[in-house]
């Protein structure tokens, strides 16, 4: 019972926000963050208590559903065999800590940022939350479907109307409307998809459904599997962003408020990653493995490329953002390696990835606050000007290029070293996207925070708020790289499923296909 | 069937009833103008005949499916069309009274009370459209539909833009009658029958359609496209939406297109004859030119009205996909997607008339006047922006049920191009109805030239409008009670 709580939680304490803005601008955030707290303790206490041997897997055995550490199912609409089923298992609820996690940071850091509109701000972001943590639970691919689309509507509101303005006069409202459209379109793709299976189910057994369980044992013809997996694939790949599909991204990071920037690259483009590992692959197994030496060399691609023109940007935010499609091209990698080792690597890449740009993106936040200007060719000499946030942004930085210690680096090595036995090409070429990311990540340090000051006065030094955020982000970023035990003992069982779907698909003659 | 066609018994009155109420309300309203001029009253008697003829839905359907003259045929479709019918009448008869403006004091300078007796008029030929089964039916009951609406449309004469639209939808709407006319005369002339199923049996038993036959099939499908406004015969559509009276327009884009729908829905089921062939593929590109070139003119719209006028003919390009997919869920999606569209354009359409009252001059329908609404009015900006998403169909909102269903519909029978058109136009679509909404919400600008009056939502609109708008999000939360009434609202089988 207490799953379609985590979703209506965010959805009922954003109503909350709204409402009681009329009593003032301060109540709101502590609404939000009352709720975002609430949510992550849940999850964390969802994580200490659950019993997460229990993970779908096509060892079950023929016929048998897959098995879940805790699971809600009630009819919605029957006409469709259409029902609110909600699942958890290892990986969803590591996903869900994390967005709670993010969450209350995203309210923290626009406790001083947004200054207009408050609740409605509140909102927006809450909603937001409230969808994502719905694509993570759900199992009925309708429902999955109905929470994938519905979370774009207020992150379109949150960059259209609290987003700045871009650095080469491009407006937020464009990089909002670019977002939503390159989205909706891919969704409604992924739609096309889902229906499309749905029917060749019902023309199979006469029944009308939408749920996972039973559509797991479908079976078709190689055509149209692979046809209905490219159907999700480009949805999930818009949001991956998989290279030919990134173009929103930046835009939308660039222009987005802060709050927006960390939900984007923390927790929106995981649930890509989550779509692919709970839907994608497990549904069209043989057509994922036919299709995983394209999906893989697309992650090279957009390892490179990323880095490439990470390094080539100015705006500080447009940096850190084709730095996200660089690092999840690593987690793309290892979806189609069909090895456990890489994908315990993807899962801990994605909550890596989802602190490290998380941390990034405040930061970024905070000396925007302070400089009024994202433009790197604008900054320089800040080291001198300030305490703290240099040596954090050179920590988080140094994250991002994966060094021992911090969880990143775990994440790539295991997912290197998984790969290498499937792809040992793809492998070592995307090991030089680690030698890119160093490059990046410290020219931004250097063009920032090094060289000579551009003015004497000293800037703002950092509150406790803004402080604890960032440090907190520290802290478990280097726990992460220290000791991942937990983190992959949660996933083991889940991953360990994925890897058999796709495995069992590889090991079969080709003929046979 | 010959020998008891002519007599009517209390059962064939009983189906009758709601066309009968409607009609007589009809008649009462004519007489109460010609004692005395009250827009209230008049406003009270026609709200009162449309809920009686609603109500009288509930006895008509205990004695469906029943053939009343060769003429009607009420069975349980056309119960449901009948109070998507009424039920868009009434809102838009509500509008209308706010719109018109009070007894006194600000409002419509000329002679209310009409409007209201032609849209009465214009109801009952919608009733009998939906339920036609002969074309003489679907005749007489376009007609009566249509109309109407000419003098409607031409209701603020004083205004050009409402006179010249007046004119142009009298002109066009008689040249697809005409179309249509000649179409029915081609078709009997081959078959030698004039309702439905007759014309399809006689046609189906003749093996290959013939020439003359899908000539005539062809013309009457450019007849009914022109009140459907799909491309190419939209052309008088955004002039129209633009020129007419707010409540009027809402009136056009629901009331009347959901009749015409029907019939047209009903007619290719009926009659296999009108989905063979080329008049197929014709049908395809139609529904796609349809879709894309409504949604890409829709882009350059910086007028609501004409905005909507565009976005509607790109949503009945949506519905012919589940016209041509014809089986399976065809008949549910096309009714699903119909009292979806409803519901949202008359929130559309209805905060437009709102933002329009009480009359004066011109409505306000640029997109300028919108600019910050919610700063002002937030539960009116509220509402639009339900009705943006549902009309972009976005989840938790009744378009989005509706689109599932057309997919749906579409997925089920392969139609690939068809579908592919859908995603493409939708994808367009949202880039308006986005506009339109992030517009609501920008810093206000300093102009206040048109407002919505501060006790708007206690006037019998604005608690229509917000009924309408809880409706639309209930229904994209909840729609199991719509789909299980749709699903029970199938065609039946055609009687002998």
């Amino acid at each position: 019972m207490i799953l379609p709580w985590l979703i209506l939680i965010p959805f009922i304490g954003g109503l909350l926000c709204w409402q009681f803005e009329r009593f003032g601008n301060v109540l709101p955030r502590w609404i939000a963050l009352l709720t975002m707290g609430l949510l992550f303790a849940l999850g964390l206490w969802l994580w200490a208590t659950g019993d997460f041997s229990l993970a779908p897997a096509p060892g079950n055995g023929p016929g048998a559903a897959p098995q879940w550490a805790a699971e809600f199912q009630v009819p919605w609409i029957e006409r469709f065999g259409i029902s609110v089923h909600l699942a958890l298992d290892g990986l969803s609820v590591l996903m869900i800590s994390l967005t709670g996690l993010l969450g209350v940071l995203s309210v923290l850091c626009s406790w001083n940022e947004i200054q207009n509109r408050v609740g409605f701000f509140h909102l927006n972001l809450m909603w937001i939350l409230g969808g994502v943590v719905g694509v993570f639970l759900a199992v009925d691919l309708f429902l999955f479907f109905f929470f994938w689309e519905m979370m774009l509507v207020p992150m379109f509101f949150l960059i259209a109307l609290w987003g700045h303005s871009g650095s080469d006069g491009k407006t937020r409202i464009t990089a909002a409307t670019k977002f939503f459209i390159f989205t909706q379109a891919s969704g409604l793709i992924m739609l096309l998809a889902i229906l499309g299976l749905v029917f060749v189910h019902f023309n199979q057994t006469g029944v009308l459904t939408f749920n996972y369980a039973d559509l797991l044992q479908t079976k078709m013809s190689a055509g149209t599997e692979y046809i209905l997996m490219l159907g999700f694939f480009i949805a999930f790949a818009v949001k991956f962003p998989v290279v030919p599909f990134h173009s929103w991204l930046p835009d939308a990071h660039a222009q987005a408020p802060t709050a927006g920037s960390v939900d984007l690259a923390g927790i929106l483009l995981k649930t890509a990653a989550y779509g692919l590992l709970r839907f994608a692959l497990p549904l069209f197994p043989n057509a994922s493995a036919e299709f995983a030496p394209i999906a893989q060399w697309l992650g090279v691609f957009a390892i490179i490329y990323g880095a490439l023109l990470s390094f080539a940007q100015t705006d500080i935010k447009r940096l850190v953002a084709y730095s996200s499609v660089s690092h999840m091209g690593f987690v793309l990698i290892a979806i189609y390696s069909a090895s456990e080792i890489a994908l315990q690597g993807a899962v801990v890449q994605m909550l890596a990835h989802g602190l490290s740009a998380a941390a990034l993106f405040i930061l970024c936040g905070q000396l925007y606050e302070r400089l009024h200007t994202r433009d790197m060719r604008e900054m320089g000499g800040i080291w001198a000007r300030m305490p703290w946030l240099p040596a954090l942004s050179l920590f988080f930085a140094a994250a991002a290029l994966g060094l021992p210690g911090t969880g990143n680096f775990v994440g790539e090595f295991l997912i290197l070293l998984g790969s290498f036995q499937s792809a040992p090409w793809v492998t070592i070429v995307a090991a030089t996207g680690l030698v890119f990311g160093s490059v990046y990540a410290l020219i931004m340090i250097h063009r920032a925070f090094f060289g000579p000051a551009k003015a004497d006065t000293a800037l703002p030094g950092l509150q406790v708020r803004e402080l604890s955020m960032v440090l907190g982000l520290a802290v478990l970023l280097i726990l992460l790289g220290v000791y991942p035990q937990p983190v992959l003992d949660t996933s083991a069982a889940s991953m360990q499923g994925v890897q058999q779907w796709l495995g069992n698909a590889l090991n079969q003659p080709v003929l046979a296909r | 069937m010959e020998s008891h066609a002519m007599q009517l018994t209390t059962q064939h009155f009983i189906a009758l009833l709601p066309l009968l109420i409607t009609s007589a309300t009809v008649v009462l309203v004519m007489l109460a103008i010609a004692w005395k001029r009250h827009h209230t009253l008049t406003f009270g008697l026609s709200v009162l005949g449309l809920n009686l003829a609603l109500l009288s839905l509930l006895p008509a359907l205990e004695v469906t499916p029943i053939q009343v003259t060769p003429l009607l045929l009420v069975d349980k479709f056309a119960c449901y069309y009948m109070a998507l019918v009424l039920a868009a009448t009434l809102a838009c008869v509500t509008l209308t009274h706010a719109y018109l403006g009070g007894e006194s004091g600000k409002g419509y300078p000329g002679n209310r009370e009409e409007l209201y007796l032609l849209m009465l008029l214009s109801a009952a030929g919608g009733l009998v459209l939906v339920s036609a089964q002969h074309l003489a039916g679907l005749f007489i009951g376009l007609e009566l539909l249509s109309v109407p609406t000419y003098g409607m449309i031409a209701y603020a004469f004083f205004n050009k833009r409402s006179l010249e639209a007046g004119i142009k939808y009298m002109v066009l709407s008689a040249a697809g009658s005409a179309f249509l006319l000649f179409g029915m005369a081609l078709l009997y002339a081959e078959s030698g029958s004039l309702t439905f199923a007759g014309i399809g049996a006689q046609l189906a038993a003749d093996g290959l359609p013939s020439m003359l036959a899908q000539l005539g099939v062809g013309m009457m499908l450019i007849g009914l496209a022109f009140k459907l406004s799909l491309v190419p015969f939209h052309l008088w559509t955004p002039d129209v939406y633009e020129g007419a009276p707010a409540p009027v327009a809402a009136f056009l884009a629901t009331a009347s297109k959901v009749a015409v729908f029907a019939v047209l829905l009903r007619l290719y089921q009926m009659s296999p004859a009108m989905a063979g062939g080329w008049l197929n593929d014709l049908l395809t590109l139609i529904a796609i030119a349809s879709i894309i070139f409504g949604n890409l003119l829709a882009l350059l719209q910086n007028n609501l009205k004409r905005l909507l006028g565009y976005s509607s003919i790109a949503h009945f390009g949506y519905l012919l996909v589940a016209l041509i997919a014809s089986k399976g869920l065809a008949v549910e999606a096309v009714g699903v997607y119909l009292a979806t569209y409803v519901l949202t354009s008359l929130g559309a359409f209805g905060v437009i008339t709102l933002m329009s009252t009480p009359y004066s001059g011109r409505d306000a329908d640029a997109l300028f006047e919108y600019r910050g609404l919610f700063w002002r009015r937030p539960y009116l900006t509220a509402v639009l922006t339900v009705m943006m998403l549902s009309l972009a169909g976005i989840p938790l909102t009744a378009g989005f049920i509706g689109k599932f269903y057309v997919v749906a519909a579409g997925v089920q029978s392969q139609q690939w191009w068809l579908l592919g058109a859908l995603v493409i136009g939708s994808a367009i679509g949202v880039f308006y109805y986005l506009r339109v909404m992030v517009t609501l919400f920008m810093a206000e600008a300093n102009m206040h030239r048109h407002d919505a009056p501060f006790n708007w939502a206690q006037r019998a609109g604005g608690i229509m409008l917000l009924v309408v708008a809880v409706l639309a999000f209930a229904l994209g939360v909840y729609p199991q009670p719509l789909l299980e009434l749709v699903q029970q609202a199938g065609l039946v089988a055609v009687l002998p």
